[in-house]
């Protein structure tokens, strides 16, 4: 499910299986898309930063063309205490790559991999990032 | 950094190629006429192998390369190099001035963050700017990479950095009337692309930039953001357009312009070094 931001439409709440993963899209060419991801963060129930939202930050490919200090979004993912990763929609190759990643989270969020929960994931990949 | 004005006139008000350049190789400023003789053989040599544009008139090239003394930051900073190309028309007469077609000077104002880090027979200038056709620029930038081995590169100027150079340069204090802050925008993604050039009247710029600078002379990546949006919010109130999912292209004040794809105009002579400065950081930032 696409949304260009949160919160999401209060009319088909019903209609809407459990979300087990959100990724937050930011463009590192784009300011304004920083300013809407920290906006729709704060609608976000406090239980799916343990291990349940991510952010995907495209565009790294492109040095020449960023708008937002890299500083300023790894801020913004310690803050959140979630992952944070970097790829480059225009290749082919990492978008895959990034793809099959966030496949395999989405498949630990919801469950289907057994021994391995969202929270116990998370906490992996950050003392990962620490070292 | 008391540059004569005089001797630098002839850098203002050009366009100006931003190029970095990494540390030449056993350079010796002693030298300098004989690197004025090499290359303009090379360049003549260049020329008899048909690469140059030049067609019909056999046109002499002349080159000067010359040292800039006062073009320096610190006393680390090695002094500039300019590099002058001018034509000597077979047909004129003796007492006619040569054209001058192409200039090139390499410079570093504050570089030690480079040069500090770099082992003896190095000579750091890696801020190299052209005015002039792309061939000679090509054709000088061959010879250089060839006898010092360095490596030159377009520098391209970031969409962040161009904030950092408007904010910073509209906040100067000018004593003339000035012309007005330019922003121009391209937006991406549609099937017509779209220019949007944002003016604002300097004073208010100045005045917006005095309420958010904290610090005289210090200036801090959130000043440059609180201003940044300043300028987008008002820009959305009127227009319903937001500037900041656009892509920042080129900004102009009357200090200096700059362009996402490196290249600027220095208009103010008393802020030269400051510019200087500037570009030297994002030169070096390249180089490493």
């Amino acid at each position: 499910h696409l949304a260009t931001s949160l919160p999401l439409p209060s009319g088909r709440d019903h209609l809407r299986p459990r979300i087990d993963l959100i990724v937050f899209m930011i463009d590192i060419k784009s300011k304004y898309s920083l300013k809407n991801v920290e906006a729709s963060l704060a609608h976000v129930d406090a239980s799916f930063f343990l291990g349940k939202v991510c952010f995907l930050v495209t565009g790294v490919g492109r040095v020449n063309a960023c708008s937002i200090e890299t500083s300023a979004v790894c801020k913004l993912g310690e803050a959140y205490c979630s992952p944070m990763l970097f790829c480059e929609l225009e290749l082919e190759g990492i978008r895959v790559a990034t793809a099959q990643r966030l496949h395999r989270m989405l498949q630990i969020c919801a469950g289907h991999i057994p021994g391995v929960s969202a929270l116990s994931f998370v906490s992996l990949m950050r003392s990962s990032d620490d070292d | 950094e008391n540059v004569d004005p005089q001797k630098t006139a002839f850098l203002l008000r050009k366009a100006w190629t931003l190029y970095s350049v990494t540390p030449l190789y056993r350079f010796h400023r002693a030298r300098l006429r004989d690197y004025a003789r090499l290359l303009s053989a090379f360049i003549a040599a260049e020329k008899q192998k048909g690469l140059a544009v030049e067609v019909g008139v056999e046109l002499d090239i002349k080159v000067a390369v010359s040292s800039l003394a006062d073009l320096r930051g610190s006393e680390q900073d090695q002094a500039a190099v300019l590099v002058q190309l001018s034509l000597r028309s077979r047909a004129s007469s003796r007492n006619s001035e040569d054209k001058l077609v192409w200039l090139g000077w390499f410079c570093s104002v504050y570089g030690d963050d480079l040069s500090e880090n770099v082992p003896e027979d190095f000579t750091c200038l890696p801020l190299f700017l052209t005015h002039g056709a792309e061939s000679y620029t090509s054709m000088v930038g061959s010879w250089f990479q060839k006898t010092f081995d360095c490596c030159f590169r377009r520098l391209a100027i970031s969409p962040l950095n161009l904030s950092w150079m408007v904010a910073m340069w509209a906040g100067c204090k000018l004593d003339r009337a000035a012309s007005a802050v330019e922003l121009d925008f391209s937006v991406p993604h549609l099937s017509q692309p779209l220019d949007i050039s944002y003016a604002i009247h300097p004073e208010d710029a100045k005045a917006l930039w005095d309420t958010v600078q904290k610090m005289p002379g210090e200036i801090t990546q959130e000043e440059v953001d609180v201003f940044m949006d300043c300028l987008y919010a008002h820009f959305h109130r009127h227009f319903k357009i937001h500037l900041s999912a656009a892509k920042l292209v080129k900004v102009s004040t009357a200090v200096a312009s700059a362009h996402c794809d490196g290249i600027v105009k220095i208009l103010h002579s008393q802020y030269l070094p400051g510019v200087l400065m500037l570009l030297t950081e994002l030169a070096i930032s390249q180089i490493q």
